[in-house]
């Protein structure tokens, strides 16, 4: 039992911690718990809930029975001829963006964060800059999605009105469809969450770098660590335990991530990704099974954080 | 001076030229997407934001072949006054003004002596004319962007030049109530309201309950609860939503606000809960054990002592909440679509089958974000403490 402990006078009337907790477990286990248990369910039936999945099988082709759903969700992405074109497929499938996001984004968000939340403590101006960086995280995923939209605009022959496109004809060169061409455009996607979360990976870190005490990084200076030896050696390694947080609350923000594909590309043009497919399944091709299939898979890749979050959270009640 | 701050200065240099550049990345496509809702659509279209403040387009061209006869405003000549709107209006392309100029003024060639412009030229010295004889003035800055986006404007000049004329379409009244147009980001601005003030509330309201009795009350399985209650803090929203539409189906709630108040009150709980009941048990236990002794029940220390105490917790959770549902698109597309649409929803309708101009995008994405972020810069502080609480949200 937890350390925290309640005061004894408390330890009477036995009913009053119910009632104040049943509206919340009410509406959770209404709106969480049910809906897991009925979607689950649901991604072992047909496309509309009535049979069982094994119905929509085809003769002649592969089928898992009762699992046909998953097979769908699992295997339809990638073409399996031969090794080669399963790697390719791969890498268009929502799979392959997914893992491209989760890599790209986290370590763009956490590095530039990082780096961001060092680099201000040093001048003058670090409030100021620090609300600048987090600002994004106030705007909608769909207001990004338009100011990035107009900054990646491909324009016409005779003018660009995108800010990069121009800068890439003042400089030269031709054109970049940025949101059409396959492999430059989810990059040009995992930017602009870059932009979006940049400032929340940065001021956790920042606040756990002006916790690690100063006398520890002067006694280094003094000791003629360089500043980059002192970041390296003596700040990462104090602020890991913070880092692997925000690692790993990042990796479960990439998975759910939704908005930024919806309205930039709507996944067309290689640039699905599983949250998104979720929603094409269920919602434009209104097939409940394989969207609850697909959103199972979704959650079988959440398991160990949610794991790793409880540890986490034990761990900090034997410390309290 | 000091040689050592002088050294101290160079070496601050790369710091200051790397968080400017960062800040600049941050700051330039909101700035340019600010700058762009506020042009005319024919000049969003035909030159990038940044040469907003250059000269109008056609000025070069107009000073290099005009100006030395017709002046720099164009009315030296009281016989070919180029302000005159009934004379420019006889060249409305570069074709008509190449004709007259390629033509003989009393025996003389027009251009006497300079080189007639190539039709490109033409072309832009055409639209200059229409510009300053006023036929097509262009102002530099406009508002119409955001009043066509706030009425649903859907035609090809603009809201106030079709109401002038009598030629707006039909759903249009052209008086105050053209703000509860369906289509426009009006209706969709009070419909997010209605939406986010409720699901803001009731969350915070349940989570103070729950709170209180996990950090001061004592039951059997308070620990276990509470853990698995950690765990669903990062349940996918996708994993529930086809369970809950479809028994929403049932129960006549889609498109209702009360589905949608229900449902993010459900996936904001878990969070909330954490957070309060981490709040309220940093709160000192002398506190609570001399409210008891003086005979307060569960209730007034609740009530008394648990609510105002809990007024910072209240606040970080308020912004965090409001953000998340005034920014969702997901529970508003699934929930609400076009039936009682949201901003989010009207924006992304917007892009994805209608194909809006860049002034109607652009308009409406700033007035969806004018909200948060009134609310971001003011309340930053509260916002900030509430993610280092540890922030992990559906």
């Amino acid at each position: 039992m937890s350390s925290q402990s309640v005061p004894k006078i408390m330890k009477q009337g036995g009913l009053a911690p119910w009632l104040y907790l049943l509206p919340a477990l009410l509406i959770m286990t209404f709106f969480i718990v049910y809906p897991m248990i009925n979607t689950i369910s649901l991604s072992l039936k047909n496309r509309d809930g009535s049979a069982s999945a094994a119905t929509t099988c085809v003769e002649g082709n592969p089928c898992w029975g009762v699992f046909e759903n998953y097979r769908y969700a699992l295997t339809a992405e990638f073409d399996t001829t031969s090794f080669s074109t399963f790697w390719t497929s791969f890498w268009q499938s929502s799979y392959g963006n997914t893992l491209k996001w989760i890599v790209l984004m986290v370590s763009g968000t956490v590095g530039l964060g990082l780096a961001f939340a060092v680099l201000a403590d040093r001048v003058r101006y670090e409030a100021l800059a620090k609300a600048i960086i987090f600002m994004p995280m106030a705007v909608s995923f769909v207001g990004a999605g338009i100011i990035w939209k107009f900054v990646y605009d491909y324009g016409t022959q005779q003018v660009q009105i995108g800010l990069l496109n121009s800068i890439i004809t003042s400089l030269g060169g031709q054109p970049i469809a940025f949101l059409s061409v396959p492999q430059i455009n989810t990059l040009a996607l995992v930017v602009v969450g870059v932009w979006i979360w940049t400032g929340f990976c940065m001021t956790i870190l920042s606040a756990a770098l002006k916790a690690v005490p100063d006398e520890v990084l002067e006694a280094a200076r003094v000791d003629g660590a360089t500043e980059w030896t002192v970041f390296w050696r003596i700040m990462v390694p104090i602020i890991m335990p913070t880092i692997t947080v925000v690692v790993t609350t990042m990796v479960i923000n990439v998975l759910k991530l939704f908005d930024i594909v919806y309205v930039m590309t709507g996944g067309n043009f290689g640039t699905d990704v599983i949250a998104n497919r979720m929603y094409t399944e269920m919602y434009i091709n209104f097939n409940v099974g394989r969207g609850t299939a697909v959103a199972v898979v979704l959650v079988l890749a959440i398991i160990p954080f949610i794991y790793f979050n409880i540890k986490r959270f034990l761990a900090q009640e034997e410390m309290r | 001076m000091n040689r050592d701050r002088i050294n101290k200065i160079l070496n601050q240099i790369p710091t200051h030229f790397i968080v400017i550049f960062m800040i600049l990345v941050w700051v330039l496509p909101t700035f340019g997407l600010l700058v762009t809702s506020l042009r005319p659509s024919q000049a969003i279209n035909t030159s990038g934001w940044w040469t907003v403040m250059s000269p109008p387009r056609g000025s070069a061209e107009f000073t290099q072949y005009c100006a030395e006869c017709h002046g720099a405003n164009g009315d030296a000549l009281p016989n070919a006054n180029l302000t005159n709107p009934e004379l420019v209006s006889q060249f409305p392309r570069s074709l008509q003004l190449l004709n007259a100029l390629n033509s003989e003024i009393d025996g003389q060639p027009h251009m006497q002596n300079i080189q007639i412009p190539e039709a490109q030229a033409a072309a832009d010295i055409a639209v200059y004319l229409r510009n300053i004889s006023g036929i097509d003035e262009q102002p530099r800055f406009t508002f119409s962007n955001y009043i066509d986006a706030l009425v649903g404007y859907r035609g090809t000049s603009t809201y106030q030049q079709d109401c002038a004329a009598g030629t707006a379409s039909l759903d249009l009244a052209c008086d105050a109530s053209d703000l509860l147009n369906p289509r426009g980001m009006g209706r969709a601005f009070l419909n997010s309201l209605l939406v986010t003030i409720p699901a803001t509330i009731l969350p915070i309201l349940f989570a103070a309950f729950a709170g209180y009795a996990f950090a001061w009350l004592d039951f059997k399985g308070r620990f276990l609860l509470f853990a698995i209650l950690v765990g669903l803090q990062v349940v996918p929203l996708q994993m529930t939503l086809v369970p809950i539409s479809r028994l929403y189906a049932q129960l006549g709630l889609n498109g209702t606000f009360l589905g949608v108040w229900l449902f993010h009150t459900g996936f904001g709980m878990p969070y909330a809960i954490y957070l309060m009941r981490n709040f309220l048990g940093s709160l000192p236990r002398d506190l609570f054990e001399s409210a008891y002794l003086d005979g307060a029940s569960h209730w007034t220390a609740f009530y008394k002592l648990v609510l105002p105490l809990a007024m910072p917790a209240i606040a970080s959770l308020g912004i965090f909440q409001f953000l998340w549902v005034w920014n969702d698109l997901l529970v508003a597309l699934v929930f609400l679509g076009g039936t009682t649409p949201v901003m989010t929803y009207q924006i992304s309708n917007m892009v994805t089958s209608l194909g809006a101009g860049w002034q109607l995008l652009t308009a409406s994405a700033f007035l969806s974000m004018l909200l948060p972020m009134i609310v971001f810069f003011a309340l930053q502080r509260y916002f900030v403490r509430g993610m280092l609480a540890g922030a992990v949200k559906g």
